[in-house]
C-alpha cells in the first residue's frame, strides 16, 4: 500500500513541477547575490545570506532558510491537503477502500507520502544549494582555513557537513505540524484545496501571533515558534535548547492532530 | 451455502433524516439480483454500506458469509464493485489505474497482475486502449475501464450501481451479455441497483423494490410478472363477447376486453363457439413497471417541492380487493395506502378525463395535488396527500362498481 502510494505521489507530474518550484527560488538568489556581489548587512535578511558571500558551502543552509518560511510548508499544505480530499474528490477514495485497502493502511500510507516528500524537497533544496553555493561563490576559505560559524567560531569541513544534515532533519520535523493539519482537514472535507488553504491559515495564524506580544504567554506553543531554531545548529557550541524544544513541540502537534485524523477517517461514512 | 448478500434490519440515519429504514437483504449465491428504487430512496447508502463505505447506524451486513465491515479485509477483495460513477486517476492511462487499484488491497498476485488486466480490458472491450491518458476517455470508456476494474479479481460477487450508465444501446448489450455470461460460467453473482426497470428486467432473476429507504417487495422476477389471472382479448364484436362473458368482464376500451378467466384456451373456445371473432388473445402479465410503481409511493426527490402533475402511468391494482394476485406479494406496501388510479375505470371511454380544476379530493384517478395547491411546508403537504389519498380511495370503489354495471348492463 505504501509502495502504491508513493508511485502515485512519484508518477504525478504536479510532485515535480512544486519541488521545481521551490528550488527555484534560491537558485534565482544565489544568482542574483553572485550577479551584484551585494549581500544584506550581517545580522539582517534572511540566516546565513551574508555569510554565503565568503563562502558557498553555507549556501544549503542559506537555502532551507529562504525557502522554510513560506515556499516549503505552502508545498507540504498542498501535498498533504490533497491526501485523503484528493482522492475523495477525484471518486477514488471509494474504490480504494471498497478494494479494501483498510482506512488506517490508507492512512499510514498517505502519511509516509507526504513524510518521503517533505524529504525529497528538502534533499533537492540542499544539493542545489551546495552546487549552486559551491559553484557560484567558491569554497577558497575552507581551503585557507575554516567555515566561520554564526557566532564567528571556526568550523571544520566534517562538522559542516554534519550539521547541514542534522538541519535538513529538522527542518524536514519541522513541516511535520502543518502535514498533520492538512492531513486531519483532509479527513474532513471532501476539498484538498479546502484541505491545504486551512493549514496555511493555521501556519499564518501562527506567525502573526508570534509578532503580537500580548500573545506572549502562548507563543510556545505556536507551531512556528522553533522552526529558525535550526540557525543554532550553526553556532558554536550547538544551542540545543530551541531545537529541542521544536522537536517536542512538533512532537505533541503530530500526535494530536495524526489521532485526531485517524480518528474521523477511520468513523467516517464515505459519501463521496 | 452462505449468502453473497444477506443484512438485517440495516438502519442508517443522518441526524433526524432516515435514509436507509430496516432493510432486510437476501441474496443466494449464483443469483443475479436486481435491486430497484427511485432516486433519492436508500440504493446508494444500502450498496455503500454493503461494501463498509457507510457504517449502519443499526443492523448487520454480510457478504459472503462475513460480517462488514468488522472483517471487511478478509472479504472484499472477492467482491467487485462499481459504486455510482466510476473513477479513476485522470493523468494515467487504462493499465496503470488498473494496477494501482489492483496493488492497492489484499488477495491480489502481482505476478498475474497484467494478465489479469489483459484480460479485463478485452472483456469489457478497452483491450486496444493503449497509454492515453483516462482523463481523455469518453464517458462510455470510464464506464467501460470502471467494470473492468471490477473484474479484475475474478469475483464471486459483482456489486453494481447503474453499470451500464453513459453507455450506447451497443454498449448496454455488451455489458449485459458479459453479466449473464460470468454468471454462467463462472457463477459470479451479480448485484445489481439502477432505477433503469429495462436493464433490471433483461438480467435479473430476483429483485428487491426499495422505496424510502424501506424494502417494500422482494421476490423472483418470475413470480412478480406471473399471470394475473386475466386475459386480454380484442375482438371486433365487443358487444356480443360481453354478453357471452356475462360477469367475468373487468375492463373494456373499445375492442380491447380484460376478461377474467384462468384458463385463456377455455376462454378462447368459449367465443369462438360463440361465434364470435377473436383477433388477439393473450394473458396478462404485469409489466416490471407496473409491479414496481405499484410498491413505491413517490420519488423521494419530491418530497419538498410541490408535486408536478404526475402522469398517470399504468398502474397495478394492488390494493383493489379482485386483483387476484395478492399472493406474489411479499409484504403490503407500507405506511398509508396510496390511491391507485383504477385501471379499468380509467379505460372505459365514458369515463371524463381528470379535471385539474376541480379539488383534489373531488378527483378519482390520479392523485397528484394541483398546482394551485402547492404548499411550501413539506409536512402539510405530505398530510394533505394523505387525506386526499384516503378520501379518494373511499371514492374508487363505488366508481368502479359503477362502470362493471354500466357495462354488463
Amino acid at each position: 500500500m505504501i509502495g502504491v502510494e508513493l508511485m502515485k505521489m512519484l508518477r504525478r507530474p504536479r510532485t515535480w513541477v512544486v519541488i521545481a518550484l521551490i528550488d527555484a527560488l534560491p537558485t534565482l538568489v544565489a544568482f542574483l547575490l553572485a550577479l551584484t556581489d551585494v549581500g544584506p548587512r550581517p545580522g539582517t535578511g534572511p540566516a546565513f545570506l551574508s555569510a554565503v558571500l565568503n563562502n558557498g558551502v553555507l549556501f544549503p543552509a542559506a537555502a532551507l532558510a529562504i525557502v522554510l518560511p513560506l515556499f516549503l510548508p505552502v508545498s507540504v499544505a498542498i501535498v498533504s491537503g490533497d491526501s485523503i480530499a484528493g482522492e475523495a474528490q477525484a471518486g477514488t477514495l471509494r474504490y480504494l477502500l471498497a478494494r479494501p485497502a483498510g482506512r488506517t493502511r490508507l492512512l499510514v500510507a498517505k502519511l509516509v507520502t507526504v513524510l518521503v516528500f517533505v524529504a525529497m524537497a528538502v534533499v533537492v533544496v540542499v544539493v542545489t544549494g551546495y552546487f549552486v553555493g559551491t559553484s557560484l561563490f567558491g569554497t577558497s576559505q575552507l581551503a585557507g582555513g575554516n567555515i566561520v560559524s554564526v557566532s564567528g567560531e571556526p568550523l571544520t569541513g566534517q562538522q559542516a557537513v554534519l550539521r547541514t544534515l542534522l538541519a535538513m532533519a529538522y527542518v524536514a520535523f519541522s513541516m511535520l505540524g502543518v502535514a498533520a493539519m492538512a492531513v486531519f482537514l483532509s479527513t474532513l472535507t471532501d476539498s484538498p484545496l479546502a484541505a491545504a488553504m486551512g493549514a496555511l491559515a493555521f501556519l499564518v495564524a501562527s506567525s502573526l501571533l508570534l509578532t503580537l506580544d500580548a500573545a506572549d504567554s502562548i507563543r510556545p506553543y505556536l507551531p512556528t515558534r522553533y522552526w529558525l531554531a535550526f540557525v543554532d545548529l550553526f553556532r558554536q557550541p550547538i544551542l540545543w535548547r530551541d531545537i529541542v524544544r521544536g522537536v517536542g513541540l512538533q512532537a505533541l502537534y503530530v500526535a494530536v492532530l495524526l489521532g485526531a485524523s485517524w480518528a474521523n477517517f477511520t468513523t467516517k461514512d464515505i459519501k463521496s | 451455502m452462505t449468502a453473497a448478500i444477506r443484512t438485517v434490519g440495516l438502519t442508517k440515519r443522518y441526524g433526524s433524516v432516515t435514509a436507509v429504514d430496516g432493510i432486510d437483504l437476501d441474496v443466494p449465491p449464483g443469483d443475479i439480483y436486481g435491486f430497484l428504487g427511485p432516486n433519492g430512496s436508500g440504493k446508494t447508502t444500502t450498496v455503500r454500506m454493503l461494501l463498509g463505505l457507510v457504517l449502519p447506524t443499526t443492523g448487520t451486513v454480510e457478504v459472503l458469509g462475513a460480517r462488514i465491515p468488522k472483517h471487511a479485509r478478509s472479504v472484499l477483495y472477492r467482491v467487485g464493485a462499481l459504486v455510482e460513477a466510476p473513477a479513476a486517476y485522470g493523468h494515467l492511462g487504462a493499465r496503470a489505474n488498473l494496477s494501482i487499484m489492483d496493488a492497492a488491497g489484499p488477495g491480489a498476485s502481482r505476478r498475474t497482475r497484467r494478465a489479469r488486466i489483459d484480460e479485463a480490458l478485452q472483456q469489457v472491450g478497452l483491450a486496444g486502449v493503449g497509454r492515453r491518458p483516462v482523463k481523455a476517455y469518453s464517458l462510455g470508456m470510464r464506464q467501460r475501464l470502471g467494470i473492468a476494474a471490477a473484474l479484475m479479481r475474478k469475483p464471486e460477487l459483482l456489486i453494481l450501481d447503474e453499470p451500464t450508465n453513459g453507455l450506447d444501446p451497443r454498449g448496454i448489450q455488451e455489458i449485459r451479455q458479459l453479466l449473464l455470461e460470468l454468471n454462467r460460467s463462472a457463477g459470479t453473482t451479480i448485484f445489481l441497483s439502477s432505477h433503469l426497470l429495462a436493464e433490471v428486467e433483461h438480467l435479473c432473476r430476483r429483485i428487491g423494490v426499495v422505496d424510502r429507504g424501506r424494502l417494500v417487495l422482494q421476490d423472483s422476477l418470475a413470480a412478480l410478472r406471473a399471470p394475473t389471472g386475466s386475459v386480454v382479448l380484442r375482438t371486433p364484436d365487443p358487444e356480443w363477447a360481453i354478453g357471452v362473458l356475462d360477469g367475468d368482464l373487468r375492463e373494456r376500451s373499445g375492442d380491447r376486453l380484460v376478461v377474467r378467466a384462468a384458463d385463456p384456451a377455455e376462454l378462447n373456445a368459449r367465443l369462438v363457439g360463440h361465434g364470435i371473432r377473436i383477433t388477439e388473445l393473450t394473458e396478462e402479465r404485469r409489466s416490471l413497471e407496473e409491479v414496481v410503481l405499484a410498491a413505491t409511493t413517490v420519488s423521494s426527490d419530491r418530497v419538498d417541492r410541490a408535486a408536478p402533475p404526475r402522469t398517470v402511468g399504468p398502474r397495478a391494482e394492488v390494493l383493489s380487493s379482485d386483483a387476484g394476485d395478492e399472493s406474489a406479494w411479499d409484504r403490503p406496501p407500507p405506511g398509508p395506502p396510496m390511491p391507485l388510479p383504477s385501471r379499468r375505470a380509467r379505460s372505459v371511454p365514458a369515463q371524463p378525463e381528470p379535471d385539474w380544476s376541480r379539488p383534489a379530493d373531488s378527483r378519482r384517478d390520479q392523485f397528484a395535488p394541483d398546482q394551485q395547491e402547492r404548499a411550501p411546508d413539506p409536512a402539510r403537504s405530505a398530510e394533505r396527500r394523505s387525506e386526499a389519498g384516503q378520501a379518494e380511495a373511499g371514492q374508487a370503489e363505488p366508481g368502479q362498481a359503477e362502470a362493471r354495471s354500466g357495462e354488463s348492463a
